[in-house]
C-alpha cells in the first residue's frame, strides 16, 4: 500500500500519555534485563489490555482475567532472565498468559469453546445478486478515510468492533493483527490449528470491515 | 493437461480473502481468485478494504491503562525485583 494511503493511529490518542517514544520489544527486553523499571511499565502499557482480553477467553470474569494477567507479570519479572529469545518477547508473554489462564479456567471448571463450526457467509447475502455477483459493491476505503472520516474515528470504530466480537474472535484478531504475532504463533499460543486460526481470523476481520464500512457509509450519506 | 482455473463468483471470492492474504490457498484456487480480481472492481475494492482494515488494526496501539492498574503492577515489579536481590 502506498505510504500516502496508509492509515495510522494518531500517536496522541493511541498511546497513553507520558510513555516513552515507541521502541521495539527487543530493546525493551535489553533494558528490562538491566533492571529498568520504565522498560517494564512500557511493556505493561503495551500488552496488558490485550493480555486481559485473551485471558477472558479462559476464565469466567473480568476480575479473574485481571488476576491472570497480573500473575503473568510476576512470572515475567521472575523469569525474564531465563527468556532465551527463541520466540518474540510478545509470543513468550502470551504463552505464559494462556498457560496460566488455562489452569485458572480449569479450576473454575470452564471449558473453552473455540467454535469454528459457525460457517455462514461473512458478507450480507443482500449485497449479491442471485448469480452471486455484487449488486452493491464496496468502494475503496481510501476514498473515504482521510476525506470524510478522521483516522481517529476509524480507530475508535475498530476498537469497538473488536470488543463486540465473540471471545475467540477477539483473542485471535488481537494476537494476529493488534499484537502482530504470526498465524503459527497464534495457533501455538491459543492451542488451535493454523487452519482454525485462519477461519476465526477471517470472520473477525470481516466483521471489523463491515463496521468500518457502515460508519463510512454513514459519513458519506 | 493443464486445468483451467475454475470460475469464482464474488460471493465466493470474498470468503477467500484471508486465505489468499495468508498464502494458504491451493495454487489452482489462487489462480482462479486472481483471475476473478482482474475482472471485478468490486472484489478488488473488497480486498483493498481488508488490507486497510488489517493495516489500521495493527496501528490502533495499546488501549489506555488506568493509573491504578499500572501502579499495582509496578508495585509488584518493585516487590519481586527486591526479593531477587
Amino acid at each position: 500500500m502506498p505510504a500516502a494511503h496508509r492509515v495510522t493511529a494518531d500517536p496522541e490518542t493511541a498511546r497513553p500519555t507520558g510513555t516513552v517514544r515507541p521502541v521495539d520489544d527487543e530493546s525493551l527486553l535489553e533494558a528490562l534485563l538491566g533492571g529498568d523499571e520504565k522498560a517494564f511499565t512500557e511493556l505493561v502499557c503495551r500488552h496488558h489490555a490485550s493480555m486481559v482480553r485473551i485471558a477472558r477467553l479462559y476464565v469466567g470474569s473480568q476480575a479473574s482475567a485481571e488476576d491472570v494477567a497480573q500473575d503473568t507479570w510476576v512470572a515475567v519479572i521472575k523469569g525474564v532472565d531465563k527468556f532465551e529469545g527463541r520466540s518474540s518477547l510478545a509470543t513468550w508473554l502470551f504463552r505464559i498468559l494462556t498457560n496460566r489462564a488455562r489452569t485458572a479456567g480449569s479450576k473454575e471448571h470452564r471449558s473453552v469453546p473455540v467454535d469454528v463450526s459457525e460457517s455462514g457467509p461473512t458478507v450480507e447475502a443482500t449485497r449479491f445478486s442471485n448469480g452471486g455477483m455484487w449488486n452493491d459493491p464496496p468502494i475503496p476505503f481510501t476514498d473515504v478515510i482521510d476525506g470524510r472520516l478522521e483516522n481517529a474515528t476509524v480507530v475508535a470504530v475498530i476498537r469497538t468492533a473488536i470488543a463486540e466480537l465473540p471471545q475467540p474472535h477477539q483473542a485471535v484478531v488481537t494476537l494476529r493483527d493488534v499484537e502482530g504475532l504470526s498465524t503459527m504463533e497464534v495457533a501455538d499460543v491459543l492451542g488451535m490449528t493454523q487452519g482454525n486460526v485462519r477461519v476465526v481470523l477471517h470472520r473477525a476481520r470481516a466483521r471489523i470491515r463491515a463496521a468500518v464500512e457502515a460508519t463510512s457509509r454513514g459519513a458519506a450519506g | 493437461m493443464r486445468l483451467r482455473p475454475p470460475d469464482v463468483h464474488c460471493r465466493e471470492a470474498v470468503e477467500l480473502v484471508t486465505d489468499y492474504l495468508e498464502g494458504s490457498l491451493t495454487r489452482r484456487t489462487r489462480r482462479a481468485f486472481e483471475k476473478h480480481l482482474r475482472a471485478c472492481d468490486g472484489c478488488d475494492a473488497y480486498l483493498a478494504q481488508m488490507r486497510v482494515i488489517i493495516d489500521t488494526t495493527g496501528s490502533v496501539g495499546p488501549e489506555d491503562l488506568d493509573a491504578a492498574t499500572l501502579d499495582g503492577i509496578t508495585e509488584l515489579y518493585r516487590q519481586f525485583r527486591t526479593e531477587d536481590e
